[in-house]
């Protein structure tokens, strides 16, 4: 069906010259009738108005948002830690709202119907007994987790927080193509999206009618704070780390509705009870949005290999003291081979049909429903059974159409194909599902300057809240690359687009932070974990930093002597030795594993600090990659060292100053502090020890950037006396052991428990003698074993401050 | 046949380790008409700060012992007194793989007894060809689902050496098949994988074997330490019949049932995750000594 001229206002008959929807497929911004649908309207007739260049300008905007705030997904597939620019489509998909009420009131119900399908499969076991689910479906299902049978989730409810992918059939009505249970991902997304669209199209697109999706999440935020057990305790996002290709989701979640974000290890249970291990002791979590799969969840009761769960989780749960939103377990209502059986399990459970129907699937264990499987293979994906993958993203060990995917073969290769696909669906026959290949509606893209059809899909968001559930007004659309309907043009290489439910009248304006003090922040509770990693962040920066100035310093005399073989040069060299390091190599080889190691640390605290500071850091290992072997040493190394350092400074204030949590930041500058005395100690033993020749004293101070300070204050070129004096005893030079002893002090005494019955903290005990020695000591003290001795006293208050509040 | 069982298990952890959870399953239950436990106590020092006896899934003695200390080591000390009774000597009733196939997917039940558990993978027997090939070639059509269960058995006895250093608690059945040799948990997981194969419902167990034999008896393989051996699953007639692939036997009065699962990952003695890694080491010995005055 193409679109008829005559049905196209003139005024949008340019903009819609390349808009030529396939034939037998529906289309969602033009009716069946080829007339623009009313909804459409006021945003196609705005977009019309708009030349080239004010369209790339307002797509524009919108991808600077997702810039700026870092919004990016994760490939597992790929290079490990990839990150890719988020794809978003830029024009939005619109429906009306009295359609998304109809969409919603279906899936309410369907959402009710695999809270009772799992609530059954975990305890009578009735839908099996009656012949409703076959046994087998649920016995080999690895989401069917046996630890968990006969246990009561104790908010009542297993299911809170669902999605569905939806797509519209070519006669116009909606199919749910998939069920989420496990760890619905997507609405973070969601609303970042939404965010792109509010900067590209301003009021005029009539936006004020397009319903907010803050009061949604208000709602479910409500509604977990009301579960039972959540009053008086904490309610965290359980997420499985920032290797997972959605942690920056959970992030963005986390902060959006102030909840802490966990993994399994900051999780302890104790008789009974969930806690977080944070630097002021174990504290207990009520609530807890798993993003985590279930299996992974704790590794004593189920996959007994993972390293991301928490052990005792189950043991808990069988205490009724945590609520799971979703529950342990229920990612089976995901199977694939549910589908064949939920209509009828509908009528009977709810006594009622489905008001939105699923893809229809048909079961191959079954005798009927495989010979229709085998007789109509061409229409049909035929695909594992107990997969939880979405219809269109069937997997290698499958069969779209009659043709099997991939380079697989079954049967004997001699056959005619239909002759094998018949044999592999007799011999495989429990183990595969036929699922109906969905045609899909299309939706406008903008593609090399026009607007075309692409398929698409929708991810439904809803919320079980006190008065039942609630929806997302509005969602995440996924594009199709091709122009081919059907929805194999969904597996890869796709776009997301916002999704607009509009009104016939402008809604209310809601925000997440509306009607009083809804932000809450934890800002005295730091887990234990994130407090490891900002205090090596802190190390691993400052390391860095030492590291290049010291290079820094290396090639600055390598390019005036052009030879290595300088005594200057090679006392550097030894010292460099002393630290693994071989200053002979490339710059850039020697600075990448402490760069990348601070960047992973960086990472696992990401939500913590600014998207600014990751950019910083971002950038820095991109420069440092770039200018690999192209840098001589001596002069050349020695310039673009300089550069790093700015960058690295520039990162490191980002990060000090924009950090706003204040027991994060203790240990993040506890970690700074720790690392530079060490390093000044031992700088200061290789370069003011025995040997105290000037040109050596001088390294001494570049590394610890106090040559003005050292004229100013001096007035003599450098000795033994005054640089130590200067790096080692000054309270008042930030570069001094002496002065981040009191500064490491300060902060000990503001950590919890800091003084417990007139005692100090066993930190404080090892900062305090320390900093006075340091303040009674005479420069020409300050011999190369002293300084032995400071490192020793320095590395016993690492072990007591991991001791106290990191282990 | 009554016994008096006693089991010591020491687990040492290189490194204390703060906040240690340890899961054992190693108290025998009643089982109806296989065995009776007259007395039965677990015995854990250092004392845990927590500890929690459940039935698991399965219907086994499930024990959390927590410790909330840093503890170097922990020792379990098992001491029952268990009635073995003797197993009915019946007719084989059991249908052939296409009578059982039949008779397994009309079973509605998700509940421990349903052969719907057995069938599939489990997290540590996974389907192999080499494994599923042996077990096609000994099922001759018409064979009765108990006749290919025995001549699994003894195949595997006879193909398979019985050799403690070969393999260890994590060795795959395939990689233990391919080398042909193994302990216990071995014969087990291969038998299981093979019956598997042929669409026969088959499960582990756990237990204990009597340490010194009958008087006029070769002494059973295994008996040194925990013992393993299979359950079949033989038609809903027959019900689940066990078997010993280790010693090519039914397991009769000498085998003291401890826990059912799977695979070796449901019944194991000891699950303990902790979150200090270091080398750990274990010593496990086992005394399974018959009563003179049975009854």
């Amino acid at each position: 069906m193409t679109a008829p001229a005559k049905r196209i206002p003139e005024a949008l008959s340019t903009l819609l010259a390349g808009y030529n929807v396939p034939a037998q497929v529906a289309d969602e911004l033009l009716d069946a009738d080829g007339a623009i649908r009313p909804v459409w309207l006021p945003f196609i007739e705005q977009f019309a108005k708009l030349g080239s260049e004010q369209i790339a300008a307002h797509f524009a905007r919108g991808d600077q948002y997702l810039r700026d705030a870092g919004v990016f997904y994760r490939q597992y597939s790929a290079e490990p830690l990839q990150e890719r620019a988020w794809p978003l489509s830029h024009v939005p998909v619109i429906l009306h709202e009295q359609e998304w009420t109809t969409i919603c009131d279906g899936l309410a119900q369907r959402a009710e119907l695999l809270e009772r399908v799992i609530a059954d499969l975990y305890s009578e076991g009735r839908l099996v007994r009656d012949g409703h689910l076959p046994a087998s479906l649920v016995a080999r299902n690895t989401e069917w987790h046996r630890p968990l049978v006969g246990v009561p989730p104790v908010s009542g409810h297993y299911l809170h927080f669902l999605a569905f992918e939806i797509g519209r059939s070519p006669d116009g009505s909606w199919v749910v193509l998939g069920d989420r249970a496990q760890a619905p991902s997507g609405a973070g997304f969601a609303l970042e999206n939404r965010m792109a669209t509010v900067r590209m199209y301003p009021d005029k697109f009539s936006r004020a009618h397009v319903h907010r999706l803050a009061g949604f999440f208000r709602a479910f935020r409500d509604a977990m704070d009301l579960l039972p057990g959540a009053e008086g305790r904490r309610t965290a996002i359980l997420s499985p780390g920032p290797g997972n290709d959605t942690y920056f989701e959970h992030a963005y979640i986390a902060r959006y509705l102030g909840l802490v974000l966990l993994e399994g290890e900051d999780l302890i249970v104790q008789n009974g009870e969930v806690f977080v291990r944070t630097v002021s002791g174990p504290q207990p979590v009520g609530v807890i949005w798993r993003r985590l799969d279930a299996a992974y969840a704790d590794s004593l009761e189920l996959n007994e290999s993972s390293k991301i769960g928490t052990p005792g989780l189950v043991h808990a749960l069988r205490h009724s003291s945590v609520s799971l939103v979703n529950a342990l377990g229920s990612g089976i209502v995901e199977t694939r081979a549910f589908m064949a059986f939920l209509p009828k399990i509908a009528e009977v459970v709810l006594g009622t049909p489905l008001k939105l129907p699923n893809v229809a699937t048909w079961w191959c264990g079954q005798p009927s429903e495989r010979a229709y499987v085998q007789s109509n293979a061409d229409a049909l994906y035929i695909g594992e059974a107990l997969s939880r993958s979405l219809p269109f993203d069937i997997g290698a060990g499958a069969a779209i159409a009659g043709a099997f995917q991939g380079d697989q073969t079954h049967g004997r290769a001699e056959d005619a194909p239909d002759a094998q696909l018949r044999d592999w669906i007799d011999a495989n026959g429990p183990d595969l599902v036929g699922q109906e290949a969905v045609t899909l509606s299309t939706t406008p893209a903008w593609i090399d300057g026009q607007l075309k059809p692409r398929p698409m899909t929708i991810r439904v968001f809803a919320a079980r809240t006190p008065e039942g559930w609630t929806f997302l007004p509005g969602g995440y659309a996924r594009i199709g690359k091709g122009g081919d309907a059907t929805a194999l043009s969904m597996q890869r290489g796709g776009s997301v687009a916002d999704v607009w439910v509009m009104g016939d009248a402008p809604v209310g304006d809601r925000t997440m932070f509306e009607s009083g003090s809804f932000r809450r922040e934890d800002t005295g509770m730091l887990p234990s974990r994130a407090a490891d990693n900002l205090l090596w962040l802190g190390r691993y920066v400052e390391r860095c930093e030492g590291a290049i100035r010291l290079l820094r310093a290396y090639h600055l005399r390598l390019a005036e002597t052009g030879d290595a073989n300088d005594a200057r040069l090679q006392s550097i060299a030894r010292h460099f030795e002393r630290i693994s390091f071989d200053v002979s190599a490339p710059v850039e080889t020697l600075l990448e594993p402490s760069l990348q190691a601070t960047r992973l640390c960086a990472g696992r605290v990401r939500d913590r600090f600014s998207v600014d500071g990751w950019a910083a850091l971002s950038d820095l290992l991109t420069n440092l990659s770039e200018s690999a072997g192209t840098l001589a040493p001596g002069d050349d190394s020695a310039r673009a060292l300089g550069v790093l350092l700015r960058k690295i400074t520039g990162f490191n204030g980002l990060v000090h100053e924009n950090m706003h949590r204040t027991s994060g930041w203790r240990f993040l500058t506890f970690g700074r502090a720790l690392e530079r005395a060490d390093g000044a100690s031992m700088v200061l033993r290789s370069f003011a020890g025995e040997d105290r020749t000037q040109g050596l004293l001088d390294v001494a101070l570049e590394y610890a950037d106090s040559r003005i300070t050292h004229q100013r204050r001096y007035r003599v070129d450098p000795t033994h006396d005054t640089v130590v004096d200067l790096i080692a005893l000054d309270p008042d030079n930030p570069r001094a052991i002496r002065f981040q002893v009191t500064a490491m002090r300060r902060i000990a005494e503001t950590l919890p428990f800091a003084r417990r019955d007139g005692r100090v903290s066993a930190v404080l005990e090892a900062l305090m003698p320390l900093e006075t020695s340091l303040a009674v000591a005479h420069p020409e003290d300050v011999i190369p074993a002293r300084l032995s001795e400071v490192r020793r006293a320095l590395a016993t208050v690492a072990r007591r401050l991991a001791a106290a509040y990191l282990d | 046949m009554l016994y008096d069982i006693r089991l010591s298990i020491r687990h040492d952890y290189g490194v204390p380790s703060p906040n240690a959870r340890t899961q054992v399953r190693l108290l025998p239950t009643d089982l109806p008409g296989r065995q009776i436990v007259r007395s039965r106590l677990l015995r854990v020092t250092p004392r845990p700060s927590e500890r929690d006896d459940v039935l698991d899934f399965f219907g086994n003695v499930m024990t959390t012992l927590a410790f909330h200390r840093p503890i170097a080591s922990v020792e379990l000390g098992l001491r029952a007194r268990v009635e073995v009774l003797e197993p009915p000597d019946s007719l084989d009733l059991s249908p052939d793989l296409k009578g059982l196939s039949a008779e397994a997917a009309a079973v509605r039940l998700l509940s421990a007894e349903s052969p719907a558990h057995f069938i599939g993978a489990s997290p540590r027997v996974a389907p192999d060809t080499e494994i599923s090939a042996f077990a096609h070639a000994l099922a001759a059509p018409g064979m009765t689902t108990t006749q290919i269960a025995e001549a699994l058995s003894q195949a595997l006895h006879d193909e398979m050496q019985f050799d403690p250093g070969a393999t260890d608690v994590h060795t795959p059945p395939s990689v233990a098949f391919a080398a042909r040799h193994g302990v216990c948990q071995d014969f087990s997981h291969i038998m299981i994988a093979g019956l598997r194969a042929l669409g026969i419902p088959a499960g582990y167990v756990s237990g204990f074997l009597r340490t010194l034999p009958p008087p006029g008896k070769p002494r059973l393989a295994g008996a040194d330490a925990m013992h393993a051996w299979v359950r079949v699953w033989c038609g809903s007639e027959v019900g689940w019949v066990e078997y010993d692939p280790t010693n090519a036997c039914r397991a009769g009065t000498d085998h003291i049932a401890v826990a059912y699962g799977r695979d070796y990952g449901d019944v194991a003695p000891v699950k303990g995750v902790l979150r200090t890694a270091g080398p750990q080491v274990s010593e496990h010995s086992v005394d399974v000594e018959p009563l003179e005055a049975s009854g």
